[in-house]
This record gives structure tokens, C-alpha cells and sequence, in this order.
């Protein structure tokens, strides 16, 4: 579904991305660690349009988009939730959430899409008249992981959906992440809750310094002593 | 003694209580963790010891000074830092200034340029950060800004510091070393207090923790307590995390 080969990104003189390639199939949980600074987020950037590679490709069901505005490849059907939330905190968090359904096909069937986030996250319901200002953090992922699944995506690209979440609380998130893969979305995160995500996942890659450094299945990965060392802190 | 206690605290906003009746103490020289779901009123109850926020009704007194009706510079100017779980940055600045602008305005006493600078430059090579001094503060990662939040607030020479969340966004290699900087800090002497979702680094580090939940106080021991309390496993840690841990 999506193919990322031999991707290059600077940031001015300084090499952000060296040669990367992955995989992402139609259906999967695909994962992708590393420590920060790794280039994590900058791979998503990319993948996303905000992005532009000085060589590789990006594509996606067999399209080219590595050139193409973010605008065109949210209508094409990808959606990435931003670390850090980046929510409207001027506007009311019902209002945040139709800003997903920003492209004309997704804005059509807003109505009911929003219902089906309020049934993911309840709280948003009761919530949807309130200034996104006003959220707790945790309150907040939910508001930015819904506003991405108001655009009916069919790949979500998370961004550290842990951060800022109590255990418990990120442990139904990923749930919701099991839940939009069985809906038939195909999932690829970004995340340092390293040994819970791999639980979830199917496959993960292992980015360090720019580079792909290890990939497979997540199983095999939680039993690889490196990842363990490096990345699980046992 | 508590260098920072509480009683009776209340905020409200409209209808909501989101802190609701709470006492509270830090002693010095401790490290005291605070948990619970997400707006269960943590960092609220940070916002209403560092006057971002007033306080509905209570007292919060610090070294036995009432903090009521105080401003935040004052507030910081007595001895009480903080970090923010938002990071709140000097988005146009480089990272040393960012550092500068705690030493230069978080004291009560006047500070000279190179005295201020010095500090500046000490918080952060503590933080690890002196390499990225010159770096407009924007270009780093949330988790470095983060980083240049500890230094700012440490510039301010605190006897308290809150950390709102500074483990959010690590990896369990980074979290061990953010538990190792937290515990250098309170080796200088620094008083901390941390709201943290990451368990690992509340087990690790925090001598005494408390748990928030719907703006009450449902807990508070040591973190083995703490973690095998029933109610606490309920509505924050749920089984899977527990049995992970």
C-alpha cells in the first residue's frame, strides 16, 4: 500500500534521512522505533507531503506522491496524527474535529463520522461544545486522533500517540488502533512505548541515526537482544 | 518539615471542580510523584501552586509563606520553578537565551549579564545541552525543549522544581536517563515534585506518590503501595499495564 525506497531528506546541510525504505501492506499494524532524534518524525513528514526528498520516492497504492501537497495526499486517503497534539485551542473541540473532514469527499459524510469518534471517545461527546484550550492532555490525543479519522482515511500514521496518556488510557488506544485496523484502516506508528506497540504491531522497523537499522516481525523483534538493549532498557 | 503544603484546596471551573478538597505536603528533599487519568486535575493543581491559575478556595503555603494572591514571577522568585507538560519555549529564541531569560528574571536580586550568562551556560551543560546552545530552540525536538525547560527553570536557582510530564515521548533508555538527571537535581538539593505517567520512572525515583483522581486525592504511599492499590490499578494503570510493569 504504501512504499517508501531510498529516501534522502535534509534539513539545509544536515541529513535527516539516509537511504530509507519500508513496507507498509494494506491491513497491517506497522510500527517504527527508535530514539529521539532518530528521524521518526521527519519520515512521517515526509511521507505526508510537509516534506520533500532531495532523492527516493514515496508511493502509494502505486502512485507516486513525494511531490504532491499535503492537501492532495490527505484526499488521497492518508492521515497523520501529530505529535504533540497541534490542536485549534481557538476552537471547540467539535469544531477541531470537523477540521478533519477538511476535503470536500470526508466533508460530505462529516455527520457521521463524528459519530463514530464520539463512540470511540464518549468524553469528546460531552466535551464537543467546550474550547480545545480547556482539555486535559489526555483529552487533547483523543480530539487530534479523531479530527485525523474525520478525513475516512485508509492509512493512519500515528505520531507518539502515548505521549502524555496514563497507562491504562493508552492501552484502550491502541485498542481504538486494533479496532480501526478491523474497519478495515491500515496503521503505521510512530512510537516509544516501545514493548506495548510491538505487542500490538505485525511487523516494526528500527530507525537509528537516519537509518533503517533492523526490521521484522514484531514478535521476533521483541526477542532481539539489540532491540531489547537498546530500546526496551532491559 | 514541608518546604510546600496544602489544605483544603479547591479550583473550579464553572460547575467543574477540577481540584476538589485537597491536602497535600512535600517535604524537603523529596521526591514526590503524582499520578492519575488524564484531567484528573494534576496539572491544574501545578497551575494553582505556580499562580497560573488561582485557587477557588484553600491555602497552598511554601516554607510556610502563604502563596495565595502572589503572581507566578513572584512565585518563582521565592524559590518554586516549573516545566510545562505543553512546552512553553521562547519559540524566537536560541536555547542559550531561553536559558538566560530564568537567570536573568527568576531571582529576586539583580544579576549581572556575565553572572546571568554563567548560570545560563551551568544549567545547560547540566541538562546535557551545551552543544545546542546556539540552536534556535524551535529546531529541537519536543523532548530536547523539554530538556531546555529543566535548564530554564533550574537558571531560576529553585529550592522546588515542577516537572509537569518530562518523560512523556522517551524511550525506556531515555526514560532511565531522565531518571538519572531528576535524581542529579535532587542531589543539588532541589525539592522535586512530578506528575509522570511513566511508571517506570515513578517506581524508580519518587520516595512517596499521590494519585488524582476527578480532582480528589483516592491515594497516597510509597510507589509499591501505590501500584498495588486496587482502586489506582482500576482507573489508571488497568491490568495490562500491571502486569507489563
Amino acid at each position: 500500500m504504501l512504499e517508501v525506497s531510498n529516501l534522502n531528506v535534509f534539513y539545509g546541510k544536515s541529513q535527516a534521512l539516509r537511504d530509507v525504505s519500508l513496507r507498509v501492506n494494506e491491513g497491517e499494524i506497522v510500527a517504527l522505533v527508535g530514539t529521539n532524534g532518530a528521524g521518526k518524525t521527519t519520515l512521517l513528514n515526509t511521507i505526508s507531503g510537509l516534506l520533500h526528498p532531495a532523492s527516493g520516492s514515496v508511493e502509494f497504492l502505486g502512485k507516486r506522491i513525494d511531490r504532491l501537497a499535503p492537501h492532495k495526499i490527505m484526499k488521497l486517503g492518508i492521515c497523520q496524527i501529530p505529535e504533540g497534539r497541534k490542536l485549534f485551542t481557538d476552537m471547540t473541540v467539535g469544531d477541531n474535529l470537523e477540521m478533519g473532514a477538511y476535503t470536500s469527499e470526508a466533508w460530505k459524510q462529516r455527520k457521521e463520522t463524528i459519530e463514530q469518534v464520539y463512540r470511540v471517545f464518549p468524553v469528546l461527546k460531552e466535551r464537543r461544545k467546550q474550547s480545545a484550550k480547556k482539555l486535559s492532555g489526555g483529552e487533547g490525543q483523543m480530539v487530534a486522533i479523531g479530527r485525523g479519522l474525520m478525513s475516512n482515511p485508509r492509512l493512519c500514521m500515528f505520531d507518539e500517540p502515548s505521549y502524555g496518556l496514563a497507562p491504562k488510557l493508552f492501552s484502550e488506544v491502541l485498542e481504538v488502533i486494533k479496532g480501526l485496523r478491523e474497519q478495515g484502516i491500515t496503521i503505521f506508528l510512530v512510537e516509544q512505548n516501545v514493548r506495548q506497540t510491538l505487542t500490538t504491531a505485525d511487523r516494526a522497523y528500527v530507525l537509528e541515526n537516519g537509518r533503517i537499522i533492523i526490521e521484522g516481525k514484531s514478535e521476533d523483534l521483541l526477542q532481539d537482544k539489540q532491540v531489547k538493549k537498546a530500546y526496551l532498557g532491559l | 518539615m514541608p518546604i510546600l503544603e496544602g489544605q483544603g484546596v479547591n479550583k473550579y471551573f464553572g460547575g467543574l471542580a477540577a481540584v476538589s478538597n485537597v491536602d497535600f505536603h512535600v517535604d524537603q528533599g523529596e521526591i514526590v510523584g503524582l499520578i492519575g487519568p488524564n484531567g484528573a486535575g494534576k496539572t491544574t493543581l501545578f497551575n494553582l501552586i505556580s499562580a497560573a491559575l488561582p485557587v477557588s478556595s484553600g491555602e497552598i503555603r511554601f516554607k510556610g509563606q502563604k502563596l495565595n494572591g502572589l503572581k507566578p514571577h513572584q512565585i518563582c522568585q521565592m524559590g518554586v520553578s516549573r516545566t510545562f507538560q505543553e512546552t512553553k519555549v521562547f519559540g524566537n529564541m536560541p536555547v542559550f537565551q531561553n536559558a538566560l531569560v530564568g537567570a536573568f528574571f527568576g531571582t529576586p536580586t539583580h544579576i549581572s549579564g556575565t553572572d546571568a550568562a554563567r548560570e545560563a551556560g551551568q544549567a545547560l551543560e547540566f541538562v546535557g545541552l551545551s552543544a545546542m546552545s546556539a540552536t534556535p530552540i524551535q529546531d529541537l525536538t519536543l523532548v530536547n525543549q523539554k530538556r531546555v525547560e529543566v535548564a530554564r527553570a533550574l537558571a531560576t536557582k529553585p529550592e522546588l522544581l515542577l516537572l509537569d510530564e518530562l518523560m512523556a515521548g522517551l524511550n525506556p533508555a531515555e526514560v532511565s536517563e531522565a531518571m538519572e538527571l531528576v535524581t542529579r537535581i535532587r542531589d543539588k538539593g532541589i525539592t522535586i515534585f512530578m506528575v509522570e505517567h511513566v511508571m517506570k520512572a515513578i517506581m524508580g525515583i519518587c520516595g512517596r506518590v499521590m494519585a488524582f483522581h476527578h480532582g480528589e486525592k483516592i491515594a497516597e504511599g510509597t510507589p509499591r503501595e501505590i501500584a498495588a492499590n486496587k482502586k489506582v490499578i482500576e482507573i489508571y494503570l488497568g491490568e495490562e499495564t500491571r502486569a507489563g510493569s
